[in-house]
């Protein structure tokens, strides 16, 4: 199974060992780390940014009273945003949600295809149907300075801050943290199939954005 | 040339996620490829996806404002009592 893919690695359980002598500096920098994740996903389980902020909290209470009782059969960010998930669920509950909390992650209707349908030829062209009539080029030819340029990162921000709720986490925690796919599943309680529908439904806005980005800076 | 077995590029575009993630079913991911093999677009397509990806990774979450650090810290140092 995937957990056994997601274990506690040493380093984590060098920062647990940290944690339960008391180091405030390791503490710190796990919250440095996490925090942000852990607030915007909360948010999307209760009403106000308030109420996510105390969950957050009172998740990071929960991570320090289990810490003792952890065992490294999960990663460590895993089983935090395992307790963050549940913490916010029940608080959630209490505060009367009316959204179920099984329909956040999933990923709604179909939406609009990953490529605006007129860069293909129609459906019944004679001879390739189906197939580019505009295609993207290439940006191998686009210098590495411009790509990872401050300007061009910050309209990638602006492409994930619009997408839904889901949607950006689920990039946030898979292309901007890094975490494995099986990882994001098991923090989350995410099944396979949602995750890879709200990733994709994700990474082809941005794509998207970066194309008209990029296509704007080379004519002008 | 596009016969019904052979995969549109309007359908290749759905799936590069899958694909990359190597979850399509064996004779779809021959298809894909044979599909990418021969079409300069699907293969530029597939590139400026994976420079999407590598982009993303290199953006930066945002710092924590001090309020909120200080209220996390009161929590650590309360554990730390409490135990």
């Amino acid at each position: 199974m995937d957990e056994t893919r997601t274990r506690a690695s040493e380093e984590d359980l060098r920062l647990v060992e940290r944690l339960r002598s008391g180091d405030e500096a390791a503490f710190m920098s796990l919250v440095e780390r996490y925090r942000p994740s852990m607030l915007r996903i909360a948010r999307m389980y209760v009403p106000t940014p308030a109420v996510a902020e105390e969950v957050v909290q009172d998740a990071w209470l929960g991570v320090l009273r289990g810490l003792a009782g952890f065992e490294g059969r999960s990663s460590l960010r895993t089983w935090i945003f395992r307790i963050l998930v549940n913490t916010a669920k029940s608080r959630g509950q209490r505060e009367a949600r009316s959204v179920p909390f099984s329909s956040l992650w999933a990923p709604g209707e179909a939406e609009d295809p990953s490529v605006d349908p007129g860069r293909f030829r129609p459906d019944d062209d004679p001879r390739w149907p189906g197939h580019w009539a505009a295609p993207p080029t290439r940006w191998d030819g686009v210098p590495e300075d411009r790509l990872l340029s401050a300007e061009t990162l910050a309209r990638i921000g602006e492409a994930i801050e619009a997408l839904p709720p889901n949607q950006r986490e689920v990039i946030r925690l898979r292309d901007v943290l890094g975490w494995s796919s099986a990882e994001v599943r098991n923090a989350l309680d995410l099944s396979e199939t949602n995750q890879r529908v709200l990733l994709h439904r994700a990474r082809s806005k941005v794509r998207r954005a970066l194309e008209s980005y990029l296509a704007q800076e080379g004519t002008g | 040339m596009s016969r019904p077995e052979e995969m549109s590029c309007k359908s290749l575009v759905e799936l590069v996620t899958e694909y990359l993630e190597d979850a399509l079913p064996p004779a779809e991911r021959d298809r894909f490829e044979r599909h990418l093999a021969g079409c300069d677009g699907c293969t530029a397509y597939l590139e400026q996806m994976r420079t999407t990806i590598r982009l993303t990774g290199a953006l930066s979450e945002e710092q924590i404002p001090d309020e909120a650090r200080e209220a996390l810290l009161r929590v650590y140092r309360g554990w730390r009592q409490g135990r």
